[in-house]
């Protein structure tokens, strides 16, 4: 079969390849220019927003990027400065950050940590962004983390909720403003020992992922310290759409308090069946069936209509906070205003989570007067502010987590309109939330070094 | 040369030119253009690119020969990647033995799924993949959660043993895959004027180990073992007559595509050391058939035409967003602009699979030989015009 024609030609011409081809890697090296990855050279600086526009979250997601691009015209200076305002920090003026102009690009994760990477990757290397943000999953937030911190640029974690984020995961360039698992545990404790007594035998459903495995570790740890006892765990797959096949046996397992450890579309179809199933007439052990769901947010209220009454959860914020709350959580009312005029209704939890953050960062920028993500890190840890919609908070240095007060909410019982479906039954302050960096549920993970990347 | 025909040199080395010039040719814009956009000359796109070509090569030494349409090949890619993420996390940052340990494993498990799903033919055959394929992806999602750490993916940490290797790198990081020291992620750029280059050196390994793969499948495609395979899609009964056992045929070249795929999915981990299950999901099992049918299943260059066809969109078009889209059409009167901007959306941003979906409709109902046949009628008509009523027989044949 073989035919060898050699003709000079040939011999040249596959000669010069190969040698090209092999000297390749030796020219290969980082080049060092600036000192880190992605140094804004021009008049404008690019942040990356990497937010689910497909999957169970695609509605999250789509409040998130709205969130983003109201934080950028603020920065930039145009609209109404929303936050800018009452931010405790003044070093932000409306003029960009260090005089750039804020641009930005938008990318789909598809909730999968596989999509989320590549995405954020064409970002790094394609847009050159300098600042990662968004995710609605901690799967996807803990994946894309991981890949900031090697790659050399910032993250700001968006919504995610799960205690290996600023735990077991936790990473040197990676900050979360969103609380997590444990302090809506220990949020919701003492109400539901107040709402529900402290016997109760609990049965928990649980996304089958680093969330849904830290939540409901944290909701036991906390319930089973009131006195409670927990009869099961089941854990659920994040695709799944149809949960009747594990509400049946809930009914005959002895518990009379269901924990559903869902968010976004996954929690809506579950408490849908549950209510469909009749759990919430039932009696068992003397006592009225209870169900809980500990992350809430008003875009599921909204998915889950009529079946959300009076089920009590957590919020990190919500946007009727300050008026009912008081001047304590300012900044809330400037915010929702300003997203109201921009697109006619009141932002969720994870649009003010991605605006904080934004404005977390930049300011942080302007602080330590350059993009290094070094000197960005340094500047977050330990910075105490006021003035973002949720009261004073705390970046602490040792995980890179915000502590500040957390919302106990419940379904309203008779909304007067679409906007009103949760209301805020308590604000439980910070100290009664904040736990130690060692903490069992954290410990595990060490957020090593910062990496600038280049 | 190479042992292979003139006419598949010739490809072979234009395919090693195109992959070795990729990073000039798939950034033909300056970078401060408004058709940056549409540059695709960046590291980890050209990955894909390359990796995704190899897995569709292997892909079509299955069905552009055999015409045995598995729909379970993602299981191998994601094998493949959940072996090499654990060599890296066991042994160390070296990318040789996690790919060479997941081009392995992948065989291993070809081997066993090939053995129980060859006994059934067409749809069958398919189903049956389909079922392994889905079982995989089931047991990595929540079943073998302390192998595959579930939905989250199976991730590097600070305290990997990495046995010939470091825990921690020098700086306190989790230390890079690399190529005895060379990282995979070091990048030389190149400005050229308003032009940006770069060169990776990820790129440059996946590039070389799929010019290799491509060898392979021509000279497969060349064998006598390839008219074998050839000769069951044609006509399997008409094979069992003369006395020959098609099954140990098939069986080889199930296992040699699950080794390619195992390759794809390795290098997937070398270069992004992260193993997802979604990477088995029927989706990416669905994916990959895609490429090869868009690009022309049974011809040589056509999965990998495929292949790169669905990463661009995937990655280009899907970053398209409404602010991207006010900005080319500023120059018409606003209303019009709202109107263009309304039109186009669905198609782009989040609505890339719907483009995708039509061109593919396209190309089955013009084209059902794919891309290699829409190069061919091209060419053809421009051959004609020189010479007319030129020789045809040297084209490229797609598979029956």
């Amino acid at each position: 079969m073989s035919k060898m024609n050699l003709t000079r030609r040939g011999v040249i011409k596959t000669g010069a390849i190969a040698g090209a081809g092999l000297a390749m890697p030796t020219y290969l090296s980082a080049q060092t220019q600036s000192g880190y990855t992605n140094a804004p050279n021009g008049d404008t600086v690019t942040l990356g927003f990497n937010v689910p526009q497909s999957g169970p979250y695609a509605d999250e997601g789509a409040d998130e990027l709205r969130a983003f691009e109201l934080a950028v015209e603020h920065l930039n200076g145009e609209g109404d400065g929303g936050m800018l305002s009452t931010f405790s920090s003044k070093v932000l003026d409306g003029t960009g950050i260090l005089g750039k102009k804020v641009a930005y690009v938008s990318g789909d994760t598809q909730t999968k940590s596989d999509a989320a990477r590549a995405s954020a990757k064409s970002m790094i290397e394609k847009d050159g962004a300098i600042m990662i943000s968004g995710g609605s999953s901690s799967g996807v937030a803990v994946a894309v983390q991981g890949l900031c911190q090697e790659a050399g640029v910032v993250f700001m974690a968006g919504l995610t909720h799960s205690n290996d984020t600023t735990g077991k995961d936790k990473k040197a360039n990676g900050f979360r403003h969103f609380f997590n698992a444990y302090m809506s545990a220990a949020a919701l404790a003492p109400v539901l020992k107040q709402l529900y007594g402290s016997d109760r035998a609990a049965y928990h459903l649980t996304a089958d992922y680093t969330w849904g495995w830290t939540q409901q570790e944290s909701i036991q740890a906390a319930t089973e310290a009131l006195g409670w006892t927990t009869v099961n765990n089941v854990l659920t797959p994040l695709a799944a759409t149809d949960f009747s096949a594990y509400i049946t046996p809930v009914l005959n397992s002895g518990a009379d308090v269901l924990v559903l450890n869902h968010y976004g579309g996954n929690m809506v179809n579950s408490l849908t069946n549950a209510v469909q199933f009749g759990l919430r007439d039932k009696q068992v052990n003397g006592k009225n069936f209870e169900i809980i769901v500990p992350l809430y947010s008003e875009l599921m209220a909204k998915g889950a209509g009529a079946n959300i009454k009076g089920i009590v959860g957590s919020q990190n914020w919500d946007w009727k906070v300050e008026s009912q709350m008081g001047a304590r959580y300012t900044g809330t009312n400037a915010f929702v205003q300003s997203f109201g005029n921009k697109y006619g209704f009141p932002p969720s939890q994870a649009a003010q989570t991605c605006y904080a953050q934004t404005l977390l960062y930049a300011d942080a920028a302007a602080r330590a007067g350059t993009f290094n993500p070094c000197a960005i890190g340094e500047a977050l840890a330990g910075f105490e502010f006021d003035g973002l919609g949720n009261g004073p908070t705390l970046y602490r240095a040792d995980d890179h987590q915000c502590f500040k007060d957390v919302l106990v909410v419940k379904g309203a019982e008779n909304p007067e309109d679409e906007f009103h479906l949760v209301e805020i039954v308590e604000v439980t302050p910070t100290e009664q939330v904040t736990y130690a960096p060692d903490h069992p549920m954290f410990a595990g993970g060490a957020l090593g070094a910062c990496n600038p990347g280049a | 040369m190479f042992a292979i025909e003139k006419k598949d040199t010739t490809l072979l080395l234009i395919v090693a030119v195109l992959t070795m010039c990729a990073p000039f040719i798939l950034n033909p814009f300056p970078t401060d253009s408004a058709m940056a956009q549409f540059n695709a000359g960046y590291p980890d796109l050209m990955q894909r690119f390359v990796i995704f070509g190899i897995f569709a090569i292997g892909f079509n030494i299955l069905f552009g020969l055999t015409g045995y349409l598995s729909f379970g090949h993602a299981a191998f890619l994601g094998v493949g990647s959940y072996s090499a993420v654990w060599m890296f996390k066991l042994l160390s940052m070296n990318v040789i033995p996690a790919i060479i340990l997941s081009v392995i494993v992948a065989g291993v498990f070809a081997l066993i799924i090939g053995f129980v799903s060859l006994r059934r033919s067409g749809i069958y055959f398919s189903i049956l993949t389909l079922a392994f394929a889905q079982m995989s992806f089931a047991l990595a999602y929540s079943v073998l959660t302390p192998i595959t750490n579930g939905e989250t993916g199976l991730q590097l940490s600070l305290n990997d043993p990495r046995i010939l290797g470091t825990s921690v790198s020098a700086d306190g990081g989790i230390p890079v895959t690399s190529l005895f020291g060379l990282e995979m992620r070091s990048t030389y750029e190149m400005h050229v004027g308003p032009w940006l280059f770069q060169f990776n050196a990820g790129y440059y390994l996946c590039a070389l180990l799929m010019l290799l793969a491509f060898y392979i499948s021509i000279r497969i495609f060349r064998s006598p073992f390839g008219l074998m395979l050839r000769a069951v899609k044609s006509n399997q009964q008409r094979m069992s007559y003369t006395g020959l056992n098609a099954r140990p045929y098939t069986l080889a070249a199930f296992v040699i595509s699950g080794m390619y795929a195992g390759l794809a999915g390795g290098l997937l981990a070398a270069m992004d050391p992260l193993a997802g299950a979604e990477r088995m999901q029927w989706t990416a099992s669905g994916e990959v058939v895609l490429m090869t049918i868009l690009g022309g299943a049974g011809t040589l260059i056509g999965p990998v035409l495929g292949a790169g066809f669905i990463k661009y969109f995937e990655n280009i078009f899907s970053k398209i967003n409404d602010n991207v889209l006010h900005s080319w059409f500023s120059f018409l009167p606003d209303g019009l602009e709202d109107l263009m901007v309304t039109l186009v959306h669905p198609f782009v941003g989040k609505g890339w699979s719907l483009t995708l979906g039509l061109m593919f409709m396209a190309v089955v109902i013009f084209l059902p030989g794919g891309l290699v046949q829409g190069g061919q009628k091209i060419g053809k008509l421009f051959r004609r015009k020189k010479a007319a009523g030129h020789r045809s027989s040297t084209a490229t044949k797609p598979a029956e």
